[in-house]
């Protein structure tokens, strides 16, 4: 009841804005304090037994690649909001979702790929999980294709809402992908049955490296909500401007 | 179950008529299949190793060029809302028109394929495991391509937009279908494995495709 509560008081635009410009501030210095330790702990992490200091890509490569199946799942959620319970915010949310999504995503290739240069030889290889990500990339770019090529926003976001629930099969594809087909990409190390494959040493960077990269995302989403949100007022006084104009 | 039927005569009928567009889709085909050779090389050896994925290719494109068709025509001269309106489910109409939309545009690919086999150096099983792989793999591309379609002109914006949402749905589709012709002609796969993931692919944007389709023409129409 009282999460249908505090939804239900954030669908009033105002109050959003009024709430998040008080809790931005402190989300973006926790974002800071964290990644300056998680990037202090990557450092002083040791060099693997194996791949050296190459080994430190991963705490830049998992969090980003976690983050790009994360922000499409929130997208997908935000587009039930659109299309099921009509929330005013949901399409905002997703609107400015999409854009993040696709840098993170596009910052997973690109890490990946520098990492896989060193320890596999080759910058790319039509891998089955690197295949799955880059067709999660590829419909990032067409959802915001999508977003541009319409001016009504709220139409705009059913049509968004639409793809985005189709693409949201992709999502367990990516994330089973490597036990499906047993290929170049190594299978799930971290989260796992059984526990982690990971050493302390490498996995305590890496979960504040996670928890960082989450807290980036979700101070960089509901600032670009809040520009979304101003947005869509100045479009709404320019317009209410062009019709006294025009009358 | 009449209503349907009747949509689906009507939509094969619009298609195969003056006008309709649907057999520019096999010239597109053709032109696309002879146009590799000038691209690669002459090289008959080199043809009859690509020529599956080149068929493919062809196919993807060809089936891409005509989708574009199937919601518009309707959309301009009002029947489109007559069909949202009706009393038959919008999931089945959708359903329907794919159907027709595959039967008049979709399978005459398949029946040309055998002919730009010849031209790309394929001999006996290469040219029936291409046809049987497209005749599985083309209802995928129709059903998902419908999604995209109905997004299209829901946002009267066709043409580029449809492809950019489209091609990226259809990758798996073409993955499936060129390992599954690969592996009949070379191995060393069986040639089961990847065709039954490429019948599973049809099967499952049967059912997504018309859902997703209703959903966005129902909220996009107005």
């Amino acid at each position: 009841m009282k999460l249908t509560e505090t939804l239900t008081d954030l669908a009033n635009p105002t109050r959003f804005l009024a709430l998040t410009a008080r809790i931005l501030p402190w989300l973006a210095g926790a974002t800071a304090i964290l990644l300056a330790i998680g990037l202090y702990q990557s450092a002083m992490a040791p060099d693997d037994y194996q791949q050296g200091a190459t080994v430190k890509i991963m705490f830049i490569h998992v969090p980003n690649a976690w983050l790009s199946m994360f922000v499409w799942s929130v997208m997908s959620v935000a587009a039930l909001g659109t299309l099921v319970w009509r929330h005013p915010l949901a399409d905002v949310a997703a609107k400015a979702a999409a854009p993040i999504g696709a840098a993170f995503t596009f910052l997973a290739l690109v890490t990946g790929s520098l990492w896989g240069r060193p320890m596999w030889g080759t910058y790319w290889e039509w891998d089955a999980r690197l295949t799955s990500v880059l067709i999660l990339f590829l419909m990032y770019l067409g959802l915001m294709a999508l977003w541009r090529a319409v001016e009504d926003p709220s139409r705009a976001a059913r049509a968004a809402a639409v793809l985005t629930l189709v693409g949201a099969i992709n999502i367990p594809i990516i994330k089973f992908s490597v036990d499906w087909w047993n290929t170049l990409h190594q299978p799930a190390s971290v989260i796992r049955m059984g526990g982690s494959t990971l050493d302390k040493a490498f996995l305590w960077p890496l979960l504040v490296m996670a928890i960082a990269f989450s807290l980036l995302f979700v101070t960089l989403h509901l600032a670009a909500m809040r520009n979304e949100i101003l947005r869509r007022r100045v479009r709404n006084l320019q317009m209410m401007q062009a019709n006294q104009q025009a009358a | 179950m009449s209503a349907l039927a009747a949509l689906i005569r009507r939509d094969i009928r619009i298609a195969l008529r003056v006008g309709g567009g649907a057999l520019i889709g096999v010239l597109f085909f053709l032109t696309v299949t002879v146009l590799m050779p000038f691209a690669v090389g002459p090289d008959l050896a080199l043809l009859s190793r690509l020529g599956p994925a080149i068929l493919w290719l062809g196919a993807l494109l060809a089936s891409l060029l005509t989708l574009d068709r199937l919601f518009t025509a309707d959309h301009e001269d009002g029947s489109l809302d007559l069909i949202v309106m009706s009393r038959t489910p919008l999931e089945l109409a959708c359903a329907a028109k794919a159907l027709a939309h595959w039967l008049a545009a979709g399978l005459p690919l398949i029946i040309a394929t055998p002919v730009l086999g010849l031209l790309l150096n394929l001999d006996g099983t290469a040219t029936l495991a291409v046809a049987a792989t497209l005749l599985a793999g083309t209802p995928a591309l129709t059903f998902t391509g419908m999604i995209g379609a109905a997004l299209a002109v829901t946002l009267h914006r066709g043409g580029l937009l449809l492809a950019v949402l489209v091609l990226p749905l259809s990758i798996p589709v073409l993955i499936f279908g060129v390992a599954a012709s690969q592996a009949a002609i070379s191995g060393p796969l069986p040639f089961g494995t990847p065709f039954s993931i490429l019948c599973a692919l049809s099967l499952a944007s049967l059912v997504i495709g018309p859902f997703a389709a209703a959903a966005s023409l129902r909220h996009g129409l107005d």
